[in-house]
């Protein structure tokens, strides 16, 4: 408890169990009256826990922590540790584990926990001695949150939890097998100002990594300098205001059409905390090879993985990018930047404004998304869960302030959604979460609305129903000769359910009530749970099919069929 | 492209010494499906330092790959790739052969002594011969033995090397570290 209160721990999610019961009887002391220390919150299900600690750590920017039991307990976690290993998420997971005398011995609910989750995580340690723990906890809270930041899991044996030692505090903020922030090199800046200088057609991608790094400001400066549009990756929505005149629009599949082609005719692509995931890139193959590339990213190991780059740049970027911005020219991209306007109309008549604006046929996610955007201007956190409703969501919502998104981006989570939006209200209460969902993804976690109805998280869940597992659907559509296989879901009465849990409920099924709906719901306390009533076959666009070169993306998918 | 060629590179990794570090740089391997050829891990010149030499398969490409992401494991201090001319190195091998057959084949003492191996013990029942050298010298021993039918084991190490550099580079990063957390 020491030594959490000294990383300055505040809110952990958890769920308690055998092997993890001496913690939690400490916690009994350190959760009420004048000795609160923590604020505990209970959730449903251990999967969960480490959803709401990913959504905390990233509305928050701060550790977010599980605590968990041993064997089922830490198993369950899994899918929020690599959740977190792949969209660099802060969080430490404090699970349980059999006493060291009984390691090994196939004991209740013993399970290597440290051997699952050493692929999955950035730091995985088993804690066997009391005087163990001051140390471990405080290099686990280092590691997982310094230099790009990862899911780290401590295995807490039973017997370092009982055994009783003086604590004394130890702060850990250096391993030397462990260099998280590598030394900006000099040359490298230079060699990529030079690049940037001679550039006609340069254009950014801004990835999580601004974020993490906190270095909008520091991006800002650096595209305004220089001129450059820029794209931002999914995970990097929020890191530019989508106000910002040198936004462009998200990258990848499901991005904006104009972008997406111009990163085929760019002559410099700077790449900027992200990591050319093959969302982005669609074909490597054929992905920019015309431009030079410039990366810049904290993670050396992230260079020519997948995208070869001409210069390298291995640094913070809230260090990096000041350098560059000192050594850039003062440029005016305004041609190469007008050039993408005609595009951004086309995609604006053909696929936006029939989203967002449709004038008949049952409602559509994307004006549900639009409608909540709009009335929710600025403060807003958005959730998603994955699938059409993360891509219509993370299309359609407006991002004017930093920190505004979470979305499981690379692991693609399924049920991430509801418990990261309750992480997300205690790690930004002042601001108002919304959380987008479809039928599937909300009854994968969708034990966590007894969290939501226990302590009264103001979630404001928009359940976009179509009936259909949508994206796999619209795949199975475009791909797969319309087969639908198992992707017509029958669904319970959500009305029922929301009474069952307290929560206010309400259903709008025709557009004309759309905007009164929402507005009930914003001014509502506490959580809320508005269904929609979605066409069954809303398709997202547009769309770069898989394996495809990215100026292949299609505004319809007509042509296809 | 020449990076897409195929060759037989050596990884030296130096660790600190946790339990379970193995696996993590095995993982690495296996999720790119590249073979590991052979494997040494032993405790390195650095007190508290494991060595980890490791041969496989692979286009430089590839070995660049699995090297930044066995840097990437937090306990991992270093990790290095080397071809072969790079370096200086040694496996051994144990053979074990009938004694009938050598007192009756003046072949087979013929054959280990024009290997350069050395036979570190004789019982009535069988000898036992060591031979340390590369890959190669090792296979021809073994296959000159081998096609007299005297062979009843055989087993080679992994291999161990040492590099030609003059700069030994994982004291200079551990130098550069302790500079750094005092700095």
């Amino acid at each position: 408890m020491l030594a959490l209160q000294a990383e300055g721990v505040k809110t952990i999610f958890g769920y308690p169990g055998g092997t993890i019961m001496p913690v939690y009887d400490a916690l009994y002391d350190y959760t009420r009256g004048d000795n609160k220390v923590f604020n505990h919150i209970l959730v449903r299900h251990e999967q969960g826990a480490t959803h709401a600690a990913e959504g905390f750590a990233r509305v928050s920017g701060e550790v977010g922590v599980a605590i968990v039991t041993s064997g089922p307990g830490a198993t369950n976690t899994l899918t929020g540790v690599a959740d977190a290993m792949i969209d660099s998420t802060p969080i430490v997971v404090i699970a349980g584990q059999v006493p060291v005398s009984a390691l090994g011995t196939d004991a209740f609910q013993e399970v290597d926990l440290v051997g699952l989750a050493q692929p999955i995580s950035k730091w995985s340690y088993q804690i066997r001695r009391a005087e163990d723990i001051a140390g471990a906890v405080s290099r686990a809270f280092y590691i997982a949150r310094s230099g790009r930041p990862g899911p780290v899991v401590l295995d807490f044996t039973k017997n370092a939890q009982t055994e009783r030692v003086d604590f004394k505090a130890e702060k850990v903020d250096f391993v030397r097998s462990y260099v998280p922030y590598p030394k900006l090199d000099a040359a490298s800046v230079r060699a990529a100002a030079d690049l940037i200088n001679s550039a006609q057609r340069p254009l950014a991608l801004v990835g999580q990594g601004v974020e993490l790094g906190g270095a909008q400001d520091e991006l800002m400066a650096f595209l305004e300098k220089a001129d450059i549009p820029a794209g931002r990756t999914m995970l990097g929505l929020s890191a530019l205001p989508s106000t910002h005149p040198l936004n462009v629009g998200m990258l990848g599949m499901h991005g904006n059409y104009a972008v997406n082609l111009k990163e085929q005719e760019c002559d410099v692509l700077i790449a900027i905390g992200m990591r050319f995931s093959d969302r982005v890139t669609g074909s490597i193959k054929t992905y920019a090879k015309q431009a030079k590339v410039i990366h810049l990213d904290i993670d050396r190991s992230e260079i020519n993985k997948n995208v070869k780059a001409d210069v390298a740049v291995v640094a913070d970027c809230k260090e990096s990018l000041p350098a560059l911005t000192a050594l850039v020219n003062k440029a005016d991209h305004s041609a190469w930047r007008e050039s993408f306007k005609p595009l951004d109309e086309k995609e604006r008549i053909k696929v936006i404004e029939p989203a967002i604006h449709p004038t008949e046929g049952p409602l559509l996610m994307g004006e549900v998304v639009n409608a909540v955007a709009e009335a929710t201007q600025g403060d807003a956190v958005l959730v998603t869960d994955v699938g059409q409703n993360q891509l219509f969501a993370t299309r359609y919502f407006r991002y004017p302030k930093r920190r505004s998104l979470c979305t499981s981006g690379g692991l693609g989570t399924m049920g991430y959604g509801m418990p990261a939006a309750i992480g997300a209200t205690f790690g930004a209460p002042d601001r108002t979460v919304c959380c987008f969902m479809g039928d599937g993804g909300f009854q994968m976690c969708i034990e966590e609305l007894g969290t939501i109805m226990e302590q009264q998280a103001p979630v404001k869940m928009i359940l976009m129903n179509n009936n259909y597992l949508g994206n796999v659907r619209q795949w199975q559509d475009m791909f797969w000769q319309r087969r639908k296989s198992f992707t017509r879901m029958m669904n319970p009465c959500y009305e029922l359910i929301a009474k069952g849990y307290g929560i206010p409920y309400d259903i709008v099924t025709d557009r004309i009530d759309l905007p009164a709906a929402v507005a009930r719901m914003l001014a509502t306390k506490g959580p809320y749970l508005l269904e929609c009533a979605i066409r069954e076959d809303d398709d997202v666009l547009p769309m770069t099919p898989p394996g495809k070169s990215i100026d292949e993306m299609q505004l319809d998918i007509k042509n296809d069929k | 492209m020449t990076s897409e060629m195929e060759k037989l590179y050596t990884l030296l990794v130096y660790s600190e010494n946790i339990a379970g570090i193995l696996n993590q740089v095995t993982a690495v391997f296996t999720r790119r499906q590249v073979n590991i050829e052979s494997l040494n891990v032993s405790a390195s010149s650095t007190p508290g330092v494991h060595k980890y030499t490791i041969t496989c398969y692979c286009t430089e490409e590839m070995v660049k790959m699995l090297k930044a992401q066995i840097e990437k494991r937090i306990d991992v201090l270093q990790a290095r790739y080397y071809t072969d001319d790079e370096i200086f190195l040694q496996e051994t091998s144990l053979l074990k052969i009938s004694a009938p057959a050598v007192m009756e084949n003046p072949e087979v003492c013929r054959i280990v002594r024009h290997h350069g191996a050395r036979i570190v013990e004789v019982n009535p029942t069988y000898a036992a011969i060591e031979k340390t050298g590369t890959t190669e010298d090792i296979l021809s021993l073994y296959e000159a033995l081998n096609s007299l039918g005297v062979v009843r084991q055989f087993a080679r190490s992994g291999r161990i090397c040492i590099t030609r550099g003059t700069r030994e580079q994982l004291d200079d990063y551990l130098a550069e570290r302790e500079k750094e957390k005092h700095g």
